[in-house]
C-alpha cells in the first residue's frame, strides 16, 4: 500500500517533467533531425541523405557564420568572467553581510526587463542621433555625429552585459562558500597576493567559473535579439541565418541542418573546455 | 606587570643573555575597534622551544593577539618582536610564524603533498627538494606514504597532523594554534593533546597554543597565561596557577573550585573569618588586597576538602546529597548545614558514603582562597 502510494506520488511528480522534456525538447529535436536529414527533389517529393550538411560545409559564408559566432560567443564569455570575477568576489567577500543581498539585487534589476527593451537601451545610448554621440557633439569633441551601432564592438558589448549576471550568480554562490581561514592560511605559509589568487581562489572557484561559462556561452551562441538588433546587417549571428532560413527562405531543411549543427557546435565547445580544465558536469552546473 | 613573572620562571636551559632569547615577545600591545578594547596592554616572553598557552573564555581577546602576531589585525598601540626584530610592520606573508587555524584550513582542492608543499612552492624551493621535504615531514608526523591522499580522505586526527606538518616543514621560529582540538571528538582530543606535547619536544620550536579549555592549556603547558577582558591576569606554570592563584578570575577558571561568596569579618595576618552569603562562617587565606568588610569569594578545589575525622582546621558539618562517579574523578556532593553545595573529592572516603550520611568537610585555612568578588 505504502508503496503504491510512494509509487504514484513519484508518477505524479515526473509526468509534467516528463512531458516537459519530451514534448518540448526531445520530439523537437527528433524532428528537426528528422527534417535536416531530408532532401527535397520536387513538390512533395523527398529523399533521405546528408545532402543539407554537405550543402553546408560547401558554402563558406555559412561556416564562417558558425565559427564567427562561436568565437565571439568565446570571446564574451571571457570578457563576462574578467569582469564578472571582481563584482562576483566583491559580493561573496568583501561586502558586508547587510549591502551583500543589496548588491545581488541590483546584479538582478536588469532581469526584471525584457531582453528587447534592455537592448534597446543600448541603442539609444549608441545610435547616431542617441545621448552618447548628442553629448559629444555638444561638447565640442567630435564635430559630426558618429553612429556606434552595426558593429562587432556594439554586439560584444551588448551581449556581455545581457549575460553577465549568469557569470556572476554561479561565481558568488562558489567564493560564499570558501572559508576566509583558507585566505589567511594562503598568506601564512608566505604566498603573495598573487599566489593566494592563483593556487587558492581561481581554484576554490573553478567549478563556479566553469559553470558560468557553460550556461554564458551557450547563452551567447544561443541569443538571437541582442547581435541581431545591435549589430545589424554586418553582425551575421548563427541563430540570424537558422531564422532567414526557417521564416525568409522557406527552406526548413536547411533551417533544421543549421539548428542540429549549432546544437552538436556549441556541445562540443562546452566538451572542450570541461576536458580542459579537467572539469565534468556534475562538478559544476549540477553542483548543489 | 607580566613580564617579570615570565622571566623568574622561564627553564633555565633556554637562557641566553640580551633580549634576542625570546623567539616571542610583545610589549604593552593593545588593540582597539571603535570604542571596544579586545586587547588591552598585553606584554609576553616566550623563551625558545617553550609551549606557552593563552587561556581564557570566548570573547577574551586571544584570538584577536594571535591574529596581530600572523599580522591579519595591526595592533593600535605597543610592538611585536620575533626573535628580537619587530615586525608590526611586515606583512603577514613575511613572517615566519606559521598558525594552525581553529578549523585547519587545510586547502580542500589540493592533495596533502600539495598542502604541504604549498610554503615551499611559495619560497621558490626546487621540485626535488620539496618532494624530499614533504616526504621528511610527512615521517616524522606519523603519516609516510599520505602524500597523495586527498584531504577529505582524512580522518579528524590526521587533518590536525598534516595541518602542523604543512606549517613545520616551513621551519617557523613560532608555531601558533588557535583552538585546533575545538573540533575533534574527546577522546580523540584528549589523544591529541599528548600527542601535541610529544610533537612539540620532537621539533623543539616554539608553540604558542590559544584555548578556553583550562585542561588543554594545564596539560601541554610549560607556561600559560590567563585571559580575560582583554588582559592577562597571571603567566606561570601550570601548577604555579593551580597552586596560587592571583586573582577571583584565575582560582575560579583553572582547575575546578567550590566558590562561596561572602562578606570578610574580621582577619588576623592574611587569615579571614567569611561571612557567606547563605549564612555560616568559615575560615579562609586572603591572597589579594581584600580587608575587613569586602566583598569577597572563598575558593576551596574539591581535592584540598576532607572528610575524614581528626582534621585540624576548618570543619563545617553537612549531609551527602549524592555521589558523582566519574572513575578516579569521582566527587561526592555534600551539602553543609547551612545550605551551599560543595564538590569535594576524597578518593579514600567516596566508596564507603551513601546518600543521606551525615558528614564533616574540613579543610587547612591556607588551601581556601579568599578574593575579592568577580564582577560579572
Amino acid at each position: 500500500m505504502g508503496r503504491d502510494a510512494g509509487r504514484l506520488s513519484l508518477f505524479l511528480l515526473f509526468t509534467p517533467f516528463v512531458l516537459w522534456i519530451g514534448l518540448l525538447i526531445v520530439l523537437p529535436q527528433i524532428g528537426i533531425g528528422y527534417v535536416s536529414l531530408r532532401e527535397k527533389i520536387g513538390i512533395n517529393e523527398f529523399s533521405f541523405g546528408l545532402k543539407n550538411y554537405a550543402d553546408f560545409f560547401n558554402e563558406p559564408i555559412y561556416r564562417n557564420t558558425l565559427l564567427r559566432t562561436a568565437w565571439i560567443s568565446i570571446l564574451v564569455t571571457a570578457l563576462a568572467l574578467v569582469i564578472g570575477f571582481p563584482v562576483a568576489y566583491y559580493i561573496a567577500k568583501i561586502a558586508k553581510e547587510r549591502s551583500r543581498a543589496a548588491l545581488f539585487l541590483m546584479c538582478l534589476i536588469p532581469l526584471w526587463v525584457s531582453d528587447l527593451v534592455r537592448a534597446y537601451g543600448w541603442i539609444v545610448l549608441l545610435r547616431e542621433t542617441g545621448v552618447i554621440s548628442t553629448v559629444l557633439l555638444r561638447l565640442g569633441i567630435i564635430s559630426t555625429p558618429i553612429e556606434m551601432l552595426y558593429n562587432d564592438v556594439t554586439v560584444i558589448i551588448g551581449l556581455v552585459y545581457t549575460v553577465i549576471l549568469f557569470m556572476i550568480v554561479p561565481l558568488v554562490s562558489t567564493l560564499q562558500g570558501m572559508d576566509d581561514a583558507l585566505l589567511e592560511a594562503g598568506y601564512n605559509l608566505g604566498g603573495s597576493r598573487f599566489t593566494v589568487f592563483r593556487r587558492i581562489i581561481v581554484p576554490y572557484a573553478m567549478p563556479g567559473i566553469v559553470a558560468g561559462c557553460i550556461i554564458t556561452f551557450m547563452l551567447t551562441a544561443g541569443s538571437y535579439l541582442t547581435p541581431v538588433l545591435l549589430g545589424g546587417k554586418n553582425s551575421s549571428w548563427f541563430t540570424e541565418q537558422i531564422y532567414n532560413q526557417f521564416i525568409t527562405r522557406y527552406n526548413w531543411e536547411a533551417g533544421a541542418t543549421f539548428g542540429v549543427l549549432l546544437l552538436l557546435f556549441t556541445s562540443l565547445v562546452v566538451w572542450a573546455g570541461l576536458m580542459l580544465t579537467g572539469q565534468s558536469l556534475a562538478t559544476t552546473v549540477a553542483k548543489d | 606587570m607580566s613580564n617579570g613573572a615570565v622571566r623568574d620562571d622561564a627553564p633555565p636551559s633556554t637562557a641566553t643573555e640580551g633580549p634576542a632569547m625570546y623567539d616571542l615577545s610583545c610589549s604593552r600591545v593593545t588593540k582597539k575597534f571603535g570604542a571596544f578594547t579586545a586587547v588591552s596592554d598585553v606584554s609576553l616572553d616566550i623563551p625558545s622551544g617553550s609551549f606557552f598557552s593563552i587561556l581564557g573564555p570566548s570573547g577574551c581577546g586571544k584570538t584577536t593577539l594571535m591574529r596581530m602576531i600572523a599580522g591579519f589585525e595591526t595592533p593600535s598601540e605597543g610592538d611585536i618582536k620575533i626573535k628580537g626584530e619587530s615586525v608590526v610592520a611586515v606583512p603577514p606573508n613575511r613572517r615566519n610564524v606559521k598558525m594552525v587555524f581553529q578549523h585547519l584550513a587545510l586547502f580542500p582542492m589540493m592533495s596533502v603533498g600539495e598542502n604541504i608543499a604549498y610554503g615551499l612552492r611559495c619560497r621558490g624551493e626546487s621540485r626535488a627538494e620539496i618532494g624530499k621535504k614533504v616526504a621528511g615531514i610527512l615521517d616524522r608526523v606519523g603519516l609516510p606514504g599520505t602524500t597523495d591522499k586527498r584531504i577529505e580522505q582524512l580522518s579528524g586526527g590526521q587533518k590536525q597532523r598534516i595541518a602542523i606538518a604543512r606549517c613545520m616543514v616551513l621551519e617557523p621560529d613560532v608555531l601558533l594554534l588557535d583552538e585546533p582540538l575545538g573540533a575533534l571528538d574527546l577522546k580523540l582530543r584528549e589523544h591529541m593533546k599528548i600527542e601535541l606535547k610529544l610533537l612539540q619536544h620532537q621539533f623543539e620550536t616554539t608553540f604558542l597554543y590559544i584555548t578556553h579549555d583550562q585542561s588543554e592549556a594545564l596539560v601541554m603547558s610549560d607556561q600559560v597565561a590567563v585571559m580575560n577582558a582583554g588582559r592577562f591576569e597571571q603567566i606561570g606554570s601550570p601548577k604555579a596557577l593551580y597552586d596560587a592563584p592571583v586573582s577571583g578570575f584565575v582560582a575560579g577558571f583553572v582547575g575546578d573550585a567550590n566558590c562561596l561568596p561572602g562578606t570578610i569579618a574580621d582577619m588576623s595576618g592574611t587569615e579571614a573569618r567569611v561571612m557567606l552569603d547563605d549564612g555560616g562562617a568559615v575560615v579562609g587565606t586572603v591572597s589579594d588586597g581584600s580587608t575587613v568588610g569586602d566583598a569577597v569569594e572563598l575558593f576551596l578545589r574539591p581535592e584540598a576538602l576532607s572528610l575524614r575525622d581528626g582534621e585540624d582546621g576548618m570543619r563545617v558539618a553537612g549531609t551527602v546529597d549524592s555521589l558523582l562517579f566519574n572513575g578516579a574523578n569521582s566527587r561526592i556532593l555534600v551539602k553543609i548545614d547551612t545550605g551551599q553545595m560543595i564538590e569535594v573529592a576524597d578518593p579514600s572516603h567516596t566508596a564507603a558514603m551513601a546518600e543521606g550520611d551525615p558528614v564533616s568537610v574540613s579543610w587547612r585555612p591556607e588551601r581556601a582562597r579568599v578574593f575579592a568578588r568577580r564582577t560579572r
